[in-house]
Parts: structure tokens; C-alpha cells; sequence
């Protein structure tokens, strides 16, 4: 059994005691430890169930790496799936429970897939489940899709928060181990401003367990020093429970910091995403120790031996009473040499190696631990727990020398130096032959904008795993950092190690060698996904060679732990099957993040009200206490109507036009985008720009204006006023405010950068206000100031002065066919002037109105709309407007384009208006049907609905629409489909439906 | 070939497997092919399934320089739609769509076809007006969408936020018979067919030039030595540019990258595909239980097949907003993909200035979903020399003559 020690665990505080829950049941623990120390102090060895077998599964690992060991965390708003227990701080009132089983853990019905593995291979779903044809959808994937999944889905919202933050080092360094705090104090004490991570709750990494000396002192006492000297250098900062996810290009870093998942009471955010430029990376990430590829290696007991070594020295734990050792290496000694320390059973140690160990060994043998050489696992036995193990030879095909019971096995496959970092932005790797694993390649790292390399590995990360070497490696990285830096070393020295020569390692890629099918077939690559050798050796044998077609038709390295344990050894094995050498061969691609990050902190503070930026105008609060019903716009929320008591929708926009029409409305019309274009060629530009001749136009006129792209369609239009001889404000639709000061500012900068002209985004600056309807004037008079008259303000012109005491610009512009001033007042003076205004119009009945009536009184008056209109494939023309198009100038934006053929093709389809017959509104996005089919068998068409309304004014459905030889057709009526296949007759008339002559916008 | 089946299967397990024949064949070139495709991924492998199987051409060579299936075929989020706004693109995506239906069948590889449905959230008045034209246009051209209700958006999927504070769910153009497919099976099944016909796929084989005479190509130079061929095809997505230079001729595209990400895998909970364009981001979940998420493009051109994270968090942010219980995910793996892009969002099939060299490029976005199609229309290129009616409208010659093919105006939003 596993159980808790009377002595020992350098994490844990044990005058802490903590309570939690597994699947119900109670238990206890300490502080620092994991869950899944506690876990295994309490004997719960069987902590999950494999993805497609749904074997039962037991704790591997005891870090980042762990397949097996996930967990739900949680309830309500703070559950969590799939979480590592090997990575979950126990606080006190945590609750978990295991995953990917029915009934449950002990008791899995989907272990029926277990019993059946010999027909589910690798891959065979694509060979079956093929017929009858609607199977797939209704009966097997609904099959697949329950019975595969981990953890359960959330139910509720997320209770806690989460946010970014931005940095700037000169050094970032990736791990708090040895290495990563020799790197900091070589590159701190050179003055680069540093920053260390360290992903677990503490610094030493693996050397705190693994012991030794470094500077003549014990390592742990080394790197309580080096913290504590770090913390005093004012250049660096050195935080922990803190990942580094990603490298991404330019020394840009994503650090995953998990401020307090180990203390959820705390204040304050969840994760904190750190978004990192820094000019040097240190990846002193270590290494993992790969697992052994032996029949039951997946038996809950069988653990990495550096695992069994962190559970007895840093948690107090005792995986088992009796752990067989099995190793390729030296390193796994030291973990028979605790347990043996801590005072339990370690009936054998198997060396694959012929030749056995080095001095390890010896002290091994001198604790009196029997040895065996050139010995490996036949076969582990047990189901939910080991019970034994079957030795036999590893040179051999299996035959089973003897049987030794035991509850728990620690393999040693060798150690793979983690890379990921290195690999994200394109590091390369080689193959180093001793040690049997892809390390850094020096000569080929990820490079930055200037060529040159910026991640520099360090430690074990790079390749050494003798601690002097380790040292030696991760201060020279330190060094090259500060130097890449332009920066002197600093008084740090290199530290002073005694090497621990260790015997060679002996790659062991299956145990036993001659291995066969029946052996392979038990023997796990990647624990969760249920990838076994026999997977691999089948995908090679049907000619998925490349490791990417291996990996994702066998799904190696494809589960949570994206491969840590596993990919080595599948890909070894694959080369094996392929007869070729391990690097030609090669890696798979290395993504980020490291380890799983949440969205929650990738989403950061953005979410519900503060999802994107809300716009508001200075009139907005008034809009709201009114009742207003709101439509996004951009990051605007505009009324699209203001509904009063028992009113729909409708009823609230047919009584706003009714009354703007009859006597007089107000539109907050502040979100139009307003752009000061200032400079000597501010009016070559504008012609530039626009369809328009603007250089023509008078200061203190108005012009309608046409804007279009390269290739000649319509992105914009407004109405644009000469302020001086220098200066033009143009005015554009809401949406298009932002993207079309970009695009002057691309063309001023890009093009024509030579040209003196400013432009500015001003629309935020000025609160604009439209008062519209044949009462409008009376309205201004009543409020006093400037003349509004016809003869003092004339159709498209503008004045400044004031109003009602109010500084303010007024334009004679109309989108609505009425007599209309749209006036300009300082947006602090917004609110103000609209409550003035209302005061002034209260005895015209003046109201409100929204976009909605906005949008059906300029149908009705025949004006496009961007967006309506305007698809992205209409040009002005198509639209009637090739009066604002501009025949004296030699070029403008879009004029080339409008010449090619397509676009002067008479067929094109032009605007008219619609009028149905029997009085209903066309449906929106309705198309004219046409006589017969394509070539490809789709309904000929002749037109299509852009805007179409009722007309509370003329009572009946207006439409605008673009219809084939439309202009030419008046009077004919044609077919609009609907979408239950039915048609609705309309007829063709003048776009304009009310006030053809301008009779009323003209007083 | 042998045939898959559970019979196979079952055979098979009793001698532990030792009997599966290869997949596909992996020969050396012959020194000349009647054709030759360049680019083993989807299109390419499509082209050359359907210049077999619907014109007889089996003296066919598909040159790969990676691994088959390895580009965008197998990096994309495995949608499969066709609710288009324009007659020629719903034409190609629906035929494409239609073939999927039966794919598996047809292969007798498992494609994982799954029509599960997908919808195309309408969040401003816009969007609404946007996708009520396209559900017009889509029956007239016989592409069943229709206009739901934010009601039956909920129904359909329970854990969208249909009343969030910012943009609420106003309703949805619903595709029932779109879904999702397995990329890689596609691909995978498509080679194999291909090689059972006869042609040469052949993996690993860079085209370092392309040769001709007289405005007409003779063959290929690759890392394996020159190929000769009567006809080239060139469908290499994400280095079409670079095989076009090579070609002697430019194109109208720009590579960009494209990214995707997958979460932890959790039980089911989303039947159905969900993209939200005003938001930016769309959601589906694999049958593994991943959620396979994807937005917008990187805003400049690269060929890394990696992408910049500021996309990924926009695109994230997008989908915790749209689906809240997601934000306790975890992000598993994030990845990127190199699409060319047209100045028109559509893809180009068709001629080019060396009278029989043919291209298939520029799908942008939304190669996966329209593989079958552009495969049946490419071939039909090919082997007759001009393109049928599927591709006559997709001729590069549209931008000299600005005859465009615009879906942005449907789409705002990668797919």
C-alpha cells in the first residue's frame, strides 16, 4: 500500500494539517503537498481511467508531465476538469473527483474496451462503422463521442477573474531550478534586468530531492543562498507558480502565472497572463525522465522512478512497501537508495544494462539491495494495483526468469531535456548518441528580427545532467545572456561542483528486446491515450511513416500531456519499425503553451460589460433613462427607437417618422465619424479620395461625397465641409469612422508621404445633433442666436455661432429629405444643448428618433445607405450616382478599376425602387427571380432586395433594390423569392418615393 | 486493395494485426506522368482521385514535399459548409458538401462525415439583414440553410449566451447538413484510393523548378531528380506564390497565417458548429471531446506556420464570451497554417500563361470544406483543358476584368 511517513518530506509543513475530499470521501494531508502526494498518503493509488480503454489508472508522475492523474476540481462557478494532481497545491476544503468513468472509479463499465483492445488498434475507427451510410451520425459517433471526453463540461459561469499584465526584461529566464538560479545570478550580477519563473511552488527543481554540493554546502542549502541573494538584487524578480508557456517570435514570452489556485479564499485574480518582450530567453527548464516500455507498465504502481524519489524525499510518501527498481541508467539507483533510507523494501534493482552501473550502484549494493543486470520486465502483474513483477532477460524474448511480488515499480528510462521552449519559435535539435535524447542544437536556434539567436538553453534543458556539468552549463548561459546584451560579467563566479561520474546510459526502447505481439501489445507509449508499441509498429507497417502521420493515426502525444512522457519513446520505437536511425526519424512540432493555460486567462478582464470598449455619446445617459432600445454599432450602442409604454418596436419607429415628417425630430447624431483633413494638399488629397471634385468646393459649403477602394467599390460616403482654404472636415458613417482614418493615413503614409497634409479623428470631440422636420427651423429660432433663415444657412452650407447661449456649428445637410440642421456643440456641451433643444421643441411635440426611423426615412427619400446598399462589390454607378463622380479629374481611387469590363458591363445590376403589389414589405435579402437555371442547376436571377420597409409616410412596403437593366424597366413587375419557395410581385419604380423634387428640404 | 471492415477488423485481431497492407504505396518517380500534381494535400490528392476515377487518367504522380496531408488539410478546424452567399461559390461548396456526404463510402476510409449542423450567429441588425439575403440566395441555388430564431439557437446549442450584456445572439443562418469531417482521413482515404488506381504519390519530393518550352511545361525538377509530364497541375496551398515563380508567372494572393487551437478534451457538450463573425471566432467539438477553435488571420504575410498570440486571445476572448462555461478550460495546443489569400476572398482554379499548366490555389480560409469539389473541378480543368461550369467563374482572369467573387460580404470572418 502507499501510506504517509512517520519522518521526512522537505515540501511539507506538517503542523498544517488540510482537508479534502475524493470522490467523496475525506481525507487528509499537509501544506505543500500535492494532491496527489495526499492522494497516495492516504493509499488511493487509482486515481483515473484512460481515454479509450478506460484502464484504470494510478498516479506516473509528480509534475507537469503527468498523463494519468486528472482530476475534476471544484463545484459550481470554480469547477474544473482535467486537472493534474500532480500539479494541484491541496488547500483546505478542496474537492475532487476522478474522471472518465461509469459508475465509477472502481467500477467502469467502459473497461468492456479493455476486454475488446485487441479489435479497437490504432486507427481502426477508420476502418469501420462505415455503413449503412446515416450509422456514423446517429449510432456510432454518438457511441464515440460519450464514451471518449475526460473531464465533465462546467456548468456555471466562471466566479473568478482574471488578468493580463504587461513586461519588459532584458532576461527572462524559464525555471527555477539550479540552473535557471545560476543563469539569474550570472546574468543579475551583470545588471540585466532579469526576471525568473519557476512553474511549482518552489525553487531547486529535481536537485533539492537529488541531493549533492555545490560551493561546499549541501544543494539545498545552496539554493536557499542564491534566493535570498537574488531577492536582493533590485534588477530582478523572481516569481513562482509561474509557467512560460510560449516563445513567440521577437523575444515575446507568455508567462502563466496561477497567482492562487493553491489558496482560493485569496483576493484578487485567478491567473495572471503575463505578455512579456524580453531580448534574451534562458530556457532552464530540466529534463523528464521517460518511462520504460514494458507489458503492465500502465498497472497503477508503476511509476518514474524520479517520481517514487520526490513522493518519499519531498512529500514523506510511500508509493508501496515493496518497489522493484528498473532502470537503463544510473539515476534510478538514487531513488532505490532512499526508499531503502526511508526504510522500505526494495527486493531488486534490474539493470538492462549488461554491464550495470557505476558508483551508484555500488552504494546500492552496499545497502544490501540485490542487483540483477542485463535483466528487465517480462510483465507487470496486477489490475488496479501491482502485485508483481516478471523478470526476465532484456535481451531476450520474454521468458520469465522468476516472479517477485511487489505493490510498486520505478522505471528509469533515461532523461529527455525539455525543449519546447527552444522549439516554438523554431529552435532546432540534434540527436545526442550517449545520453539517447534531442537536445538544443547550438548552431540552430530560434532567431530574432537581426538574425541572431535569443533563446539560450541552460542546464540539464541543454543536454548535462551531472550537476557539475548542469552548473557549469546554466552559468556560461547566464553569461552569453548578459553579453548578447552588450553587458561586462558581474561578480557572480562560477560555482564549484565535485563531478559524479555516472556509468554510461544504454538506450532501452523495449523491455525485453524481442518483445513480442503479445507483449507490445500491453506494453503503453502515451498512458492516456491508450498508445501502445504494437500502435506504432502497426502505423508503420501501413505506411504512416512520417512521425506526423504516426502521431495523429495512433493519437501519440496527442492527450493532455501533449506527449512529455511519450513521444521519445513512440518515436524510437517508430524508427525501430522503419528500420532507420532516430533522428531521420525526427520530432514532431512543438506548440505552445508548455502546459495547458486556461481561457479564462487568456480572455483576461475582457468579458461581459467590459468585453470590448462601449462607446457612448455625451447624450447616451438620456438615451438610457428614456428606455431607449439599443443596437451595437461598432462600439456604439445607438437607440435604434425610443418605445413609450404598450409600444412595439414598429409602433415606436412609425410614430418617430410620422412626427419628424409632420413637424419636427431630434437624432443624436454624435457617432457619425468626423475627420479634419488639414494641410496645403488637403484638397488634391480629398480628390484623391473621393469620387468627388472636393478642391473645388467653397469654404462654407458642403459637398455629398463618395468614397471607394483600389478596385472601385463604394466603402464610404458623407458629407464633407470646407472649414478654410487648409481645411476640410469630412464626415463618415459610424461604423466607418475608425477604418477610413486609417485608410487616409495609409495612403498619406505610404503613398503619398510626400504630401503636406494632417489628418485628425475628431469625432469623439463634438456632440451632433440633427434637428429635422418642417418645424426645425421655428425650433432653432426659439432657442436664439445665429440666423438660420434660407438666406443667412442655405441648403449644403455651414455657419459657425451660437445658439441658445451654446457655441456651435450647423450644417444644412439633410438625410431625410426634411428641412434638417445637424449642429456641432463641444461634446461637453452635448447633454446641455439636447435638454436645451428638448425644452425649445416641447411645443412642436419635438421627439427623439432612433436609426431605425433614421434608415426608413432615407428610403423613403431614395438615399443608399453604406452597408445596404453597398456590399463590397457596388460601385457608384450601379447605384445612380455617377453625378458625384467626377469627369475633370485625371485620377481618383478607384476610377482605374471602374473602367475594366466587368464594371462597365450594362448588365451589371442598377438601383431602383420597389413598390410590391399588394402593399406588403419585400423580406429582407429577397432576390428577383429570373426564368430557367445556370449550368449549375441554380435559379436564374435578375436583382435583389438592398433595403426594404414599411412606409409609415406613403403606408405601405417601399424597397431599393438592384435589378438587371433596372432604370430601363420602370413600371414592369418581377418576382422576389421567398425563403418557403413562394414570390412576391413587385413593381419597378423611381428609387426616390417621397418628395421627388426636394420641394421640402429646399425652404 | 483490401477492403476495411469490421470483418477485416475482426480478422485481423486474431493474427495481432501482422496482416494490414499498406495504406498507399511509397515508389520512386518514373521518369514521365501524363500528369502531375503538384502538392499532396487535399485538392491535390482530390484532383487526382477524380482525374482517375471521373476521365480515366491514371498515369498520374502526386509530388509531396513533406508528408501527405500535411499542409492546411491537416491543420484546419474541420468545417464542412456550404451556405455561400455567391452562385459560383455556392455551387463548388455545396458540391464539395454533397460528395462529403457519401466520402466514406466511397473511399471505404472513414472520413467521419458528420452533418451535426452549422450555424452563423447574427449578433447586429446588419448580420441579420446579411444572412436573411443569404438564406434567399441559398433557395434559389439549392443549398438548404435557414434564418433561426435565437430561441432554437439556444435549443440547438445550450451553451451559448444567447443574452449577453454586449452582443446578444439575434439569431442565426443554420446550414442542417453541414458539420465537421476528420481532416487527416480525408486526405489519408483519398491517397490510398489514389494509389489503388496506379498513381505514384511521392512523399518527401521537393519541386525545386518547373520546366518548359515554347509557353508549354515539360516536367518538373525535384529533390529527387527531373519528372517530365503532359500536363501540371500546381495545388500547393500556402506556397502557391513561391511554385508559381517557379512557373515563370504571378498571382493575385498573399500568404497569411492562419491559427487554430484546441482545449483539454471534456464529455460532450456542443453538437453543433458555431461561428460568431461580430465577435470573431468559431467553436465545434471534436468527437475526442477537444474544443477546436479558430478566428481571423494574421494582418501580414509570412510562411511559419506559426502565428502571433495577440490573434489567439482575440479569438478566445471572443468564445468565453460566446460560451462562458468554457473560460475553466484549458487551452491544449494552439497552431498555425499558411493560406493564400485572393484579393476577393474566393479561390482561383483555372488556367495559366503556360498553356497546360493548371492551378488550384487561393481558398483563403475554407480549403477543408470545399476539397471534394475543388478536386472534381480541377480534374475536370485538366483533363479537358478548359474548366466545366463549377470553375468556370474562378479563372484568375476575374481581376483583370474586376469580375469578383465577394464573400466578405457574407463572411466577414475566417472559416
Amino acid at each position: 500500500m502507499s501510506t504517509r511517513l512517520s519522518t521526512g518530506g522537505k515540501y511539507l509543513n506538517r503542523s498544517d494539517q488540510r482537508r479534502f475530499t475524493f470522490n467523496g470521501k475525506q481525507f487528509t494531508g499537509y501544506e505543500g503537498d500535492t494532491l496527489a502526494s495526499a492522494l497516495l498518503a492516504n493509499d488511493q493509488m487509482l486515481m483515473g481511467r484512460s481515454f479509450k480503454y478506460h484502464r484504470p489508472r494510478g498516479v506516473v508522475a509528480s509534475g507537469a508531465e503527468e498523463p494519468n492523474a486528472l482530476v475534476n476540481l471544484g463545484t459550481g462557478g470554480t469547477f474544473e476538469p482535467n486537472q493534474r494532481a500532480t500539479t494541484t497545491e491541496l488547500f483546505d476544503g478542496l474537492t475532487a473527483t476522478s474522471q472518465n468513468h461509469w459508475p465509477s472509479l472502481e467500477f467502469d463499465i467502459g473497461v468492456a474496451n479493455n476486454a475488446m483492445a485487441r479489435f479497437f488498434p490504432a486507427g481502426f475507427y477508420y476502418k469501420t462503422f462505415m455503413a449503412p451510410r446515416a450509422a456514423w451520425k446517429h449510432v456510432f459517433e454518438p457511441i464515440v463521442r460519450q464514451s471518449a471526453g475526460l473531464g465533465q463540461v462546467p456548468k456555471d459561469r466562471d466566479a473568478d477573474t482574471y488578468e493580463h499584465f504587461y513586461a519588459f526584461y532584458d532576461v527572462v529566464i524559464v525555471g527555477g531550478g539550479v540552473a535557471g538560479l545560476q543563469a539569474a545570478l550570472a546574468a543579475g550580477s551583470a545588471g540585466a534586468k532579469v526576471l525568473l519563473m519557476e512553474q511549482t511552488a518552489h525553487l531547486g527543481g529535481r536537485a533539492v530531492i537529488d541531493g549533492g554540493e555545490v560551493d561546499g554546502k549541501p544543494v539545498d542549502a545552496w539554493v536557499a543562498d542564491a534566493g535570498e541573494t537574488l531577492d536582493a538584487m533590485p534588477n530582478v524578480t523572481v516569481r513562482l507558480r509561474m509557467m512560460g508557456a510560449g516563445v513567440y517570435d521577437h523575444g515575446y514570452v507568455l508567462g502563466y502565472e496561477r497567482v492562487r489556485d493553491h489558496d482560493p479564499m485569496a483576493e484578487g485574480p485567478r491567473h495572471r497572463l503575463w505578455r512579456i518582450r524580453t531580448q534574451q530567453i534562458v530556457t532552464a527548464t530540466g529534463a523528464i525522465e521517460r518511462p520504460l516500455s514494458f507489458a503492465g507498465n500502465d498497472i497503477p504502481g508503476v511509476m518514474l522512478a524520479s517520481a517514487v524519489r520526490d513522493y518519499v524525499d519531498g512529500y514523506g510518501v510511500s508509493p508501496g512497501d515493496r518497489t522493484v527498481v528498473v532502470t537503463n541508467n544510473d539515476d534510478a539507483y538514487r531513488t532505490a537508495i532512499s526508499l531503502k533510507k526511508a526504510g522500505l523494501e526494495v527486493p531488486v534493482i534490474l539493470d538492462a544494462r549488461a554491464s550495470g552501473g557505476g558508483a551508484l550502484a555500488d552504494e546500492a549494493k552496499g545497502l544490501g539491495i540485490r542487483v540483477e543486470t542485463g535483466k528487465g520486465i517480462a510483465k507487470v502483474k496486477g489490475g488496479k494495483r501491482v502485485t508483481g513483477v516478471a523478470v526476465c532477460a532484456q535481451a531476450g524474448e520474454g521468458a520469465v526468469l522468476e516472479e517477485i511480488a511487489c505493490d510498486a515499480v520505478a522505471m528509469s528510462g533515461g532523461w529527455s531535456p525539455v525543449v519546447h521552449l527552444w522549439s516554438h519559435c523554431g529552435g532546432k535539435l540534434f540527436w545526442d548518441e550517449d545520453q539517447a535524447h534531442f537536445r538544443p542544437d547550438p548552431n540552430r536556434p530560434p532567431t530574432s528580427h537581426d538574425g541572431k539567436g535569443f533563446v539560450i538553453p541552460a542546464g540539464s534543458a541543454n543536454g548535462p545532467m551531472d550537476l557539475a556539468e548542469v552548473m557549469g552549463d546554466a552559468h556560461a548561459a547566464g553569461l552569453a545572456a548578459a553579453k548578447a546584451l552588450g553587458l561586462k560579467s558581474g561578480k557572480a563566479a562560477a560555482p564549484k561542483v565535485a563531478p559524479q561520474p555516472e556509468a554510461a546510459m544504454e538506450p532501452v526502447w523495449l523491455m525485453p528486446q524481442g518483445a513480442g505481439p503479445k507483449l507490445r501489445m500491453k506494453a503503453w507509449l502515451d498512458y492516456q491515450n491508450d498508445v501502445k508499441v504494437s500502435d506504432v509498429r502497426l502505423a508503420a507497417q501501413e505506411g504512416y511513416e512520417s512521425v506526423e502521420h504516426t502521431k495523429r493515426y495512433t493519437t501519440l502525444g496527442m492527450a493532455t500531456d501533449q506527449g512529455k512522457l511519450s513521444n521519445i519513446n513512440g518515436l524510437a520505437v517508430l524508427s525501430d519499425a522503419l528500420n532507420q536511425p532516430i533522428p531521420a526519424t525526427g520530432t514532431t512540432t512543438f506548440r505552445p503553451p508548455y502546459t495547458p493555460i486556461s481561457f479564462g486567462a487568456i480572455a483576461g478582464e475582457a468579458r461581459a460589460d467590459t468585453f470590448q470598449p462601449l462607446r457612448k455619446t455625451p447624450i447616451h445617459d438620456w438615451h438610457e433613462a428614456q428606455g431607449a432600445f439599443f443596437e451595437p454599432v461598432g462600439h456604439w450602442r445607438r437607440p435604434y427607437c425610443f418605445p413609450r409604454q404598450g409600444e412595439t418596436h414598429s409602433d415606436a419607429v412609425n410614430r418617430e417618422i410620422n412626427q419628424t415628417r409632420k413637424s419636427v425630430g431630434l437624432l443624436d447624431a454624435s457617432t457619425l465619424g468626423k475627420i479634419i483633413v488639414k494641410g496645403p494638399d488637403a484638397g488634391r488629397f480629398l480628390d484623391m479620395l473621393y469620387t468627388n471634385m472636393m478642391s473645388t468646393l467653397k469654404p462654407g459649403k458642403c459637398r455629398y461625397g463618395l468614397m471607394c477602394n483600389e478596385n472601385g467599390f463604394l466603402i464610404d460616403d458623407g458629407v464633407v465641409a470646407r472649414i478654410d482654404e487648409d481645411t476640410f472636415l469630412c464626415h463618415t458613417t459610424t461604423g466607418g469612422a475608425e477604418r477610413i482614418h486609417g485608410w487616409m493615413e495609409d495612403w498619406l503614409q505610404c503613398e503619398w508621404w510626400d504630401w503636406k497634409v494632417f489628418t485628425a479623428n475628431v469625432t469623439e470631440q463634438f456632440a451632433q445633433i440633427a434637428v429635422v422636420g418642417p418645424n426645425a427651423r421655428k425650433v432653432l429660432e426659439k432657442l436664439g442666436g445665429m440666423d438660420v433663415s434660407k438666406d443667412a444657412l442655405a441648403f449644403m452650407e455651414w455657419k459657425d455661432g451660437q445658439l441658445g447661449g451654446f457655441d456651435c456649428r450647423a450644417y444644412r445637410i439633410s438625410f431625410s429629405g426634411e428641412l434638417s440642421y445637424e449642429i456641432a456643440v463641444p461634446a461637453s456641451q452635448g447633454r446641455a444643448f439636447w435638454d436645451a433643444l428638448l425644452v425649445a421643441g416641447e411645443e412642436f411635440g419635438m421627439m427623439p428618433y432612433g436609426t431605425e426611423a433614421l434608415h426608413v426615412m432615407r428610403a423613403e427619400k431614395g438615399f443608399i445607405m453604406i452597408g445596404d446598399e453597398t456590399d463590397g462589390t457596388v460601385i457608384p454607378q450601379d447605384l445612380g450616382l455617377n453625378w458625384a463622380i467626377s469627369k475633370k479629374k485625371e485620377d481618383f481611387l478607384g476610377k482605374r478599376a471602374q473602367e475594366r469590363p466587368h464594371m462597365t458591363d450594362p448588365s451589371r445590376w442598377k438601383l431602383v425602387g420597389l413598390e410590391t403589389l399588394d402593399g406588403s414589405v419585400i423580406p429582407d435579402g429577397s432576390y428577383a427571380i429570373a426564368e430557367g437555371t445556370n449550368a449549375n442547376g441554380q435559379r436564374n436571377t435578375q436583382g435583389r432586395v438592398t433595403s426594404t420597409y414599411y412606409s409609415p409616410t406613403l403606408e405601405k412596403g417601399i424597397a431599393m433594390g438592384l435589378v438587371l437593366y433596372g432604370p430601363d424597366r420602370m413600371g414592369e413587375v418581377i418576382e422576389f423569392n421567398k425563403v418557403d419557395g413562394s414570390t412576391v410581385a413587385a413593381r419597378i419604380v423611381d428609387p426616390v418615393f417621397y418628395d421627388k423634387d426636394g420641394e421640402k428640404q429646399n425652404v | 486493395m483490401r477492403r476495411y471492415s469490421a470483418f477485416a477488423i475482426a480478422r485481423e485481431a486474431a493474427r495481432y494485426h501482422t496482416g494490414w497492407e499498406r495504406a498507399w504505396a511509397s515508389p520512386e518517380p518514373k521518369k514521365k506522368y501524363d500528369v502531375i500534381i503538384v502538392g499532396a494535400g487535399g485538392h491535390g490528392l482530390a484532383t487526382a482521385f477524380y482525374l482517375g476515377k471521373n476521365f480515366g487518367i491514371t498515369n498520374v504522380a502526386i509530388i509531396e514535399k513533406g508528408w501527405l496531408g500535411g499542409g492546411n488539410t491537416g491543420r484546419n478546424t474541420t468545417i464542412i459548409r456550404s451556405n455561400y452567399l455567391q452562385d459560383s461559390s455556392a455551387a463548388i461548396y455545396e458540391k464539395a458538401r454533397s460528395l462529403y456526404e457519401t466520402m466514406s463510402q466511397d473511399l471505404n476510409y472513414n472520413v467521419m462525415f458528420s452533418p451535426r449542423g452549422v450555424m452563423m450567429l447574427a449578433q447586429t441588425e446588419h448580420e441579420v439583414r446579411g444572412y436573411q439575403r443569404t438564406a434567399h440566395a441559398n433557395a434559389l441555388q439549392g443549398v438548404k440553410t435557414e434564418f433561426i430564431g435565437p430561441e432554437r439557437v439556444k435549443e440547438l446549442c445550450p451553451i451559448i449566451c444567447i443574452d449577453g450584456p454586449r452582443y446578444p445572439v439575434l439569431g442565426a443562418l443554420w446550414q442542417e447538413r453541414g458539420g465537421t469531417g476528420r481532416h487527416d482521413a480525408v486526405a489519408w482515404g483519398y491517397a490510398r484510393a489514389c494509389s489503388d488506381m496506379g498513381m505514384d504519390i511521392i512523399q518527401k519530393c521537393e519541386v525545386v523548378g518547373v520546366r518548359s518550352s515554347g509557353g508549354k511545361v515539360v516536367g518538373v525538377d525535384t529533390t529527387k531528380g527531373p519528372i517530365d509530364c503532359d500536363k501540371l497541375g500546381l495545388v500547393v496551398a500556402g506556397n502557391s506564390g513561391a511554385l508559381a515563380n517557379m512557373a515563370g508567372f504571378r498571382l493575385p494572393m498573399e500568404s497569411v497565417a492562419l491559427q487554430a487551437l484546441v482545449s483539454e478534451p471534456i464529455k460532450p457538450c456542443m453538437d453543433v458548429v458555431v461561428m460568431a463573425n461580430t465577435v470573431h471566432g468559431y467553436m465545434s467539438q471534436s468527437d475526442k471531446g477537444e474544443m477546436v477553435i479558430g478566428g481571423g488571420t494574421d494582418g501580414f504575410n509570412n510562411y511559419t506556420q506559426r502565428g502571433s498570440f495577440h490573434h489567439i486571445e482575440e479569438t478566445v476572448r471572443a468564445l468565453v464570451e460566446t460560451f462562458p462555461i468554457i473560460s475553466r478550460l484549458k487551452m491544449l495546443r494552439q497552431w498555425g497554417g499558411i493560406v493564400d489569400v485572393t484579393g476577393d476572398r474566393s479561390p482561383v482554379i483555372g488556367k495559366t500563361p503556360l498553356g497546360n499548366c493548371f492551378i488550384n490555389a487561393g481558398w483563403g480560409t475554407g480549403g477543408f470544406k470545399a476539397i471534394p469539389g475543388g478536386g472534381w473541378a480541377t480534374a475536370e480543368l485538366i483533363a479537358k483543358g478548359e474548366p466545366g461550369p463549377l470553375a468556370a467563374e474562378f479563372g484568375m482572369e476575374r481581376f483583370i476584368e474586376g469580375r469578383f467573387i465577394d464573400e466578405s460580404v457574407a463572411a466577414g470572418v475566417a472559416h
